[in-house]
């Protein structure tokens, strides 16, 4: 019989079996977004591993190690151009490894009181919500004053430029103090151990809005720290949970990094506020579907919750 | 010679007039990288002394999986959303059980027997301290059921087990792709009236071979040198695959 019941695979950590080419397709849509927009795609493929019936405990680590492959072929191509503020990002890197320990102990916590889906899901909603809006009605008023002619507002000089312990940045042009990013590099560590996902989402927008960085070295900078906040988080869930699925990781990753080179492609030659705008769609469709779930009656109103390894 | 008494006595026995001499189509599983379920052929003959009595022979064949511990959650909605508000955690719950029968399980297998030997699926669910939970327990065990059913993970395959002249009995029991492994206890009763007559036991063993098997211990037993293995082949994928694209532009 046909090639598509061969490609059928069964995953030897999360033991379920699931087609392959659907894994390698699911990859690859991620791999283009996370080459077009910065963002990891946890995002997106967190959930999407729900849908097809992965653990969530499998599908939260296993998607951290995804991450740190198809953010891995990107950040290459941005060292390349020369996208990347290595110092910045390394501030935000210590930053966010101690948000991931962090995040780690308070999921633990959350498990415990047996609501930890509608927890991570309301997270999602409320970030979503807010910073899919706020991108979505910046960047439309950026494309209109750009339309009239009018120049982009240069640099604001907020609250964030009175702080101490500054430091300079020359790859962004900033001499900002160093605690809004350390900050920012914690919330997205806190995050990327919660959610399942890379942050980029939550990074990308608080580096150009709260820190004031040129968009073109946003991208590769916020891969720069996911790549090193995802692989610590790995190392945590499969060292803790067992989680971690290795052919469920190299399946997502054959099509996420052949993706990403494509997306980094379409990002280089799209202008950044029409990538903006894409952006803050994506994360407000995927924030509306989330929402519908939860205030829909489902199908199902029980569901089943058997231990995975730990409990 | 206590071995030939004891055989004797044996032999002698009424009870053990009909005995079950099985075959299976296989005793072990391997959970390969591709595995996509298996079907498992379960026959046998009843060996008998004494000629075959009146009242028809009816068999029943179950399958079971590990039971581990379950917890089922029910929603409820509060403040407009779908919340969890109630749970209640079953002691064990076979993680696959098949029962395939010779007729309706009603007819062919009385309320008491189904309770000593936990045949029906219901029974083959351990629920001690579940009714302490919640005052309608009950519907959690059949929202169990019903989730599982639905992923072919528990069967109920009435008059699927073909019997022939009384004496020989064959069965095919699909296990589902999603399979987890252990020791598949499977078992076999005949029955007249209602009442079991006699038992037979064996075990199917489901193990995860090759890549599979190896994966699978080493994430347990050496979990660093498994992320860092898991982290290493994500970057090593990352950096071909980037570098055979710039090779691919270069041409």
């Amino acid at each position: 019989m046909g090639l598509t019941i061969i490609m059928q695979i069964y995953l030897p950590i999360a033991e379920v079996s699931v087609n392959a080419f659907l894994l390698l397709g699911l990859g690859g849509i991620v791999g283009v977004l996370s080459g077009m927009f910065g963002v990891g795609g946890g995002f997106l493929m967190t959930p999407l591993l729900f849908f097809i019936g992965i653990p969530p405990a499998v599908a939260v680590a296993t998607e951290a190690n995804q991450i740190v492959a198809s953010s891995f072929s990107g950040v290459l191509a941005h060292l390349r151009r020369k996208t990347v503020d290595l110092r910045m990002g390394t501030v935000l890197l210590v930053g966010g490894l101690f948000g991931a320990a962090l995040g780690v102990v308070l999921f633990n916590y959350l498990k415990s009181q047996g609501q930890v889906d509608l927890l991570v899901k309301l997270c999602y909603v409320v970030f979503l919500g807010v910073i899919g809006g706020m991108m979505f009605i910046e960047s439309l008023r950026a494309i209109r004053s750009t339309r009239r002619g009018a120049a982009p507002k240069r640099k604001k000089h907020g609250w964030v430029h009175g702080l101490p312990f500054k430091m300079r940045f020359r790859t962004s042009g900033l001499y900002i103090s160093v605690i809004p990013p350390l900050l920012v590099g914690v919330a997205v560590g806190v995050l990327a151990a919660i959610m399942g996902v890379g942050g980029g989402f939550i990074m990308v927008p608080a580096m150009i809005y709260l820190l004031g960085m040129p968009t073109k070295v946003v991208v590769g900078t916020s891969l720069f720290q996911i790549i090193f906040v995802t692989a610590f988080t790995t190392l945590l869930h499969a060292t803790t949970n067992f989680t971690v699925d290795v052919a469920l990781a190299v399946l997502l990753l054959v099509g996420g990094v052949i993706g990403a080179q494509f997306g980094t492609m379409i990002g280089t030659r799209m202008k950044a506020e029409q990538l903006r705008v894409l952006l803050a769609l994506m994360v407000l469709v995927v924030c509306g579907k989330l929402a519908f779930d939860l205030l829909v009656m489902p199908s199902e109103l029980y569901s089943i919750a058997s231990g995975t390894g730990g409990h | 010679m206590l071995r030939l008494g004891l055989l004797l006595c044996l032999v002698a026995l009424p009870l053990r007039a009909e005995e079950v001499v099985l075959g299976l189509s296989k005793d072990r599983v391997a959970i390969t990288a591709t595995f996509e379920g298996s079907d498992i052929l379960i026959f046998g003959a009843v060996k008998r002394e004494a000629p075959i009595p009146e009242v028809p022979l009816d068999v029943v064949i179950t399958v079971s999986g590990p039971s581990k511990p379950v917890t089922v959650r029910r929603k409820e909605r509060r403040f407009g959303i779908w919340i969890n508000t109630a749970a209640v955690d079953l002691d064990a719950a076979p993680t696959f059980y098949a029962v395939a029968t010779s007729g309706p399980l009603d007819q062919v297998l009385t309320e008491t027997e189904d309770l000593r030997h936990r045949v029906s699926i219901p029974r083959a669910i351990r629920s001690v301290g579940a009714a302490s939970m919640a005052e309608d327990a009950g519907r959690f065990t059949d929202a169990l059921i019903r989730i599982r059913e639905r992923k072919d993970a528990y069967q109920l395959l009435e008059n699927a087990v073909a019997l022939d002249e009384q004496t020989l009995f064959r069965t095919a029991i699909s296990l589902p792709a999603n399979l987890t492994e252990g020791a598949y206890a499977t078992r076999i009763f005949l029955t007249r009236e209602g009442r079991v007559v006699s038992q037979f036991e064996t075990v199917i063993d489901v193990r995860k071979v090759g890549l599979e098997r190896w994966l699978f211990t080493l994430s347990r037993q050496q979990p660093l040198a498994y992320g860092l293995m898991s982290l290493a082949i994500a970057i090593a994928a990352g950096w071909a695959a980037s570098a055979a694209f710039r090779v691919l532009r270069r041409t």
